[in-house]
């Protein structure tokens, strides 16, 4: 029995003429302990495919098992990192954070909370920003709040939409290896979205593409059998990894052309023009 | 230092002062005698265009008046009567000005007057007090009931009257909308189930509230001890101003963002809590608009209200100068026009304040 499994899931919005199927057919399994990417072009469904395993949403058909068990709702073995960051605007970062603490650990103590609060603020890097408001801060900064809540839940199931995009290439390592350190320390499962194809590779034991939608499915699975822990700098010399990369990257481009082409452009009738002459 | 002085000048809405409190401290001397020159000089210069004007326009109705006056003196007493009335009007002699629009002169004296009626009337009052406080004592010790001051109130105790009952009135509808607004807010049925009753009752004049809260209170308060008007003013002014706060509220409640909604989901807060914590800030910037509103039209319709309940307050004085008809009672009047604007100005500018400081901005 797979940890998280999803059969035949299909997705739509709206009703009638204005539905539009974003997701059919998505199958996956992710076994206790992995950690997965999806990689997709904007709007192809992916936000929507974690909102599905967040319990945000249901699916309109298909079954989404959580270590065997359909799931209703919410829970707290299922974090999520908003694409949106989703910070409350009137609580501060450290308050942002210790109500989420608060919400999962009911019976800690509040010295326990506080540590708690303060030891994922550390990991972010934002013990300097610990009482500010989110509007104060950058945009980068929300967002790795936003990383440090989810996280600081200690889920079982991670579920990260995009969670770096909006950091520097150094901001972003480091949070990719403290990403993964929790991940390592306590043996939990991950499912990372992500339009990076090199971080999915660096981060991910699987990296599934997602063609683009209306009816978007699940490409084929690529296997990173690179060792752990990974090293960046020797990754950029690793045969392995560059044909991975480059597979993923030659198919997400031919996907990519392929939905280019499928849409027509109407023909124009160009009137025939001659630049003027003034001597 | 400075940047805290402008930080909370700016707060309290006076940004204006900004420029000045740069230039007293002799920063950017150029660029901020501009400014200072242009947020302060040219609002002070709009208010002595404004004072000629009203000045020049009362002297042109008052000779309207007077030339009428005479003519019609002369058509009805003669000749000599009209050149009595004549002259006395060319005197200056208040008693005889016609009886139109006062002059910004004369609404200053009156201001003046009313401040001194005023603290003639208090030391009257405060020797009243002295002079029973031991009668009263014993009064009170035998189980008697105690003497009070009657005498006519001030314009000042007037307008603490006035600020007392619409403080009441906020609160009552601070204290029916607010919790209302929330209640309607959650539910879809039973917003939509009330609707008409609120779009119905919303639009209702504050002299119907008025009358609707005498004949109810008139029944209910007959043997409770309490000043009856006071009561009725403040529950009128309560119905009449709560609205704007009750459908800001449950806009407010209903309409919380997705974002935050699924951050509560995410969470797994409870019913209380998801209210406490998620939808109650979230739509406090809403519910804070709703005050403001229902502040401001709470001190609206107060004068009406009192002055048709003959209940104490500024509206009853505004009622009683015109119905006096003396001298100066116009000028009574515009100087309780601008007292009333002035401190409803002012309510408005106490409520943006704790809106800043209790909400969050985006
Ligand atoms: N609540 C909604 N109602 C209607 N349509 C929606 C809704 N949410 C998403 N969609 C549509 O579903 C499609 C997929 O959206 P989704 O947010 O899942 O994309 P995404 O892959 O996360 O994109 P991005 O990379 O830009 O975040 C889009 O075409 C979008 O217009
Ligand atoms: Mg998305």
């Amino acid at each position: 029995m797979a940890y998280l499994e999803l059969k035949n899931v299909c997705k739509s919005y709206g009703e009638g003429k204005n539905k539009t199927e974003v997701l059919t057919n998505i199958n996956l399994k992710i076994e206790e302990g992995e950690f997965v990417a999806i990689v997709g072009f904007t709007g192809s469904g992916k936000t929507t495919l974690v909102n599905l395993l967040a319990g945000l949403i249901e699916p309109d058909s298909g079954e989404i098992l959580f270590k065997g068990q359909p799931i209703s709702g919410t829970s707290h073995e299922r974090g999520i990192i908003f694409q949106n960051y989703s910070l409350l605007p009137w609580l501060s970062v450290y308050e942002n954070i210790a109500m989420a603490v608060r919400a999962v650990f009911k019976d800690w103590t509040s010295k326990q909370v506080d540590e708690q609060v303060r030891s994922f603020i550390e990991k972010v890097n934002l013990t300097h920003a610990i009482n500010k408001k989110p509007k104060e801060l950058s945009g980068g900064m929300r967002q790795r709040v936003a990383v440090a809540r989810a996280l600081a839940m200690k889920p079982e199931l991670i579920l990260m939409d995009e969670p770096l995009g909006a950091l520097d290439a150094l901001t972003r390592g480091n949070l990719q290896e403290e990403i993964l350190s929790i991940w390592s320390e306590d043996k939990r499962t991950a499912l990372l979205i992500t339009n990076d194809v090199d971080e999915g590779v660096f981060m991910a034991d699987r990296v599934i593409p997602l063609r683009p939608g209306p009816k978007a499915t699940l490409g084929p699975e690529f296997n990173i059998n690179i060792d752990r822990p990974r090293n960046k700098i020797a990754l950029n010399h690793n045969d392995n990894f560059k044909t991975l990369r480059n597979g993923i990257i030659e198919y997400l481009m031919q996907i990519g052309k392929e939905r280019t082409a499928g849409i027509e452009l109407p023909n124009y009738e160009l009137p025939d023009l001659v630049p003027m002459k003034f001597d | 230092m400075k940047t805290k002085i402008i930080k909370a000048v700016k707060f309290m809405g006076l940004g204006y002062l900004e420029p000045l409190i740069r230039l007293i401290t002799g920063e950017e001397v150029r660029k901020n005698s501009k400014d200072a020159f242009k947020r302060i000089l040219f609002p002070l210069l709009s208010v002595v265009v404004f004072i000629l004007l009203w000045h020049s326009f009362s002297n042109y109705l008052n000779n309207v008046e007077s030339t009428l006056k005479i003519e019609k003196t002369l058509k009805n007493q003669g000749p000599e009567a009209a050149k009595k009335l004549e002259d006395c009007i060319a005197s200056g002699d208040i008693s005889c000005r016609p009886n139109s629009l006062p002059s910004p002169a004369m609404v200053a004296t009156a201001l003046g007057k009313l401040w001194d009626d005023h603290k003639i009337m208090a030391t009257k009052k405060q020797d009243f007090i002295d002079k029973y406080e031991t009668i009263n004592e014993e009064r009170a010790a035998n189980g008697e009931i105690e003497i009070v001051y009657t005498g006519r109130p001030s314009f000042v105790d007037q307008i603490k009257t006035s600020l007392k009952t619409v403080f009441a009135g906020f609160l009552l509808s601070i204290i029916i909308a607010v919790p209302l607004g929330i209640v309607l807010g959650l539910s879809d049925t039973l917003r939509t189930s009330f609707n008409w009753l609120i779009q119905i009752l919303k639009p209702v004049s504050p002299v119907v509230w008025l009358l609707l809260v005498s004949m109810i209170v008139k029944t209910v308060l007959t043997d409770v001890d309490v000043e009856k008007s006071f009561v009725i003013s403040f529950i009128s002014v309560g119905l009449c101003s709560m609205w704007a706060t009750l459908v800001n509220t449950s806009v407010g409640v209903s309409s919380v963002d997705k974002d935050f909604m699924n951050v509560a989901k995410v969470l797994q807060l409870g019913t209380i809590k998801k209210i406490f914590k998620i939808i109650l800030p979230s739509s406090f910037p809403m519910i804070f608009t709703g005050l403001r509103i229902t502040l401001s039209v709470a001190w609206m319709v107060l004068i009406a209200i009192e002055l048709l309940a003959q209940s104490p307050g500024l509206g009853s004085f505004v009622w009683e100068e015109f119905q006096n008809g003396s001298s100066d009672s116009n000028s009574k009047i515009i100087v309780a026009m601008f007292v009333i604007g002035i401190i409803g100005f002012m309510l408005d500018r106490i409520m943006m304040i704790f809106q800043k400081l209790l909400t969050f901005t985006d």
